[in-house]
């Protein structure tokens, strides 16, 4: 099935309708995995217990960018390709994202407290990644507010571009400015400086919530393509009343 | 086994429970929102209103 099968809805419903099931089994599988791991790993020499934070921390934040990625792409997929898919990809992942970096921004800062003293400073990376949350909600209010889907998805899609931007900014933050937030301590060059002890459970966690989203997004746009379907039934009823 | 957080257990028990609240809210208002797209579509079609495909509204 390639890319452009999928411009069919009806096609990716029943796609979606026969993988949603194997989705939210492996996620379950790979969370339960996870979060056995993240139980047994050890205290860090320095941060103590609280390295237990990073384990959802972490993936949350990666996917608080991944998520603008694929929205960005998706824009891309509605400004370009007019690939009819596009914008309800963007759509349905802008709620899962803006959820997504509220959790980064929470345990960061429930992580921040008893090791910075402090919940909250306006340093680059956390400052950046709260406009990322505002950039989210920007969103899904430009969706709420334009009745017409395929008038704010050219919209949304602009915006979505301009946004990206911000994601290289949250990712270099702390080596282009000096920051409370620790330096990329697993992607970055030279390979990751963690321990296996901490690196194994991280990993697994980050595949865990990538299929949690990818379920999710895909239950989500399932929703959206049958709210279409709704809308255009409903204008279809507007123009032949004698049918109700 | 008994897992000891030390002084830290309320900050990483907040997080998590965060994580789990938010998730869980996410799930299910998906599952939620589409109960309702199905339930409209099914009422759109007892009303006598199709799909021009000639399908029915609930129909793939």
């Amino acid at each position: 099935m390639t890319l452009i099968d999928l411009a069919n809805p009806s096609r990716f419903l029943s796609l979606t309708a026969r993988v949603l099931p194997w989705l939210a089994a492996a996620t379950v599988i790979l969370l339960a995995v996870g979060l056995y791991q993240a139980a047994l790993a050890p205290d860090d020499y320095q941060q103590g217990a609280t390295v237990k934070i990073m384990f959802i921390h972490v993936p949350n934040a990666w996917l608080s960018m991944f998520v603008w990625g694929v929205m960005s792409i998706a824009s891309l997929g509605t400004l370009v390709w007019r690939h009819p898919l596009a914008d309800v990809a963007a759509k349905a992942a802008a709620p899962i994202g803006a959820a997504f970096t509220f959790l980064a921004l929470v345990t960061g800062s429930l992580w921040g407290r008893p090791m910075w003293g402090t919940y909250w400073e306006w340093d680059a990376r956390l400052t950046s990644v709260l406009v990322l949350f505002l950039m989210y909600l920007g969103l899904v209010a430009l969706w709420r507010a334009v009745d017409d889907p395929s008038r704010a998805a050219r919209a949304a899609a602009v915006l979505t571009l301009v946004g990206a931007i911000n994601i290289p900014i949250i990712k270099f933050s702390v080596d282009w400015w000096n920051t409370l937030h620790q330096g990329a301590s697993v992607v970055r060059m030279g390979g990751p400086t963690m321990d296996r002890a901490f690196l194994v459970p991280l990993l697994v966690m980050a595949v865990a919530f990538s299929l949690l989203f990818i379920t999710m997004h895909l239950a989500a746009m399932r929703n959206e393509i049958l709210r279409r379907r709704v809308r255009s039934l409903q204008m279809m009823q507007v123009s032949q009343p004698h049918a109700t | 086994m008994t897992m000891s957080l030390g002084p830290y257990t309320s900050f990483i028990t907040t997080s998590y429970a965060a994580v789990a609240i938010v998730v869980l809210l996410l799930i299910v208002w998906i599952a939620i929102d589409y109960r309702t797209q199905k339930a409209r579509l099914r009422e759109l079609e007892a009303g006598g209103i199709t799909r021009r495909s000639g399908r029915g509204a609930t129909d793939i």
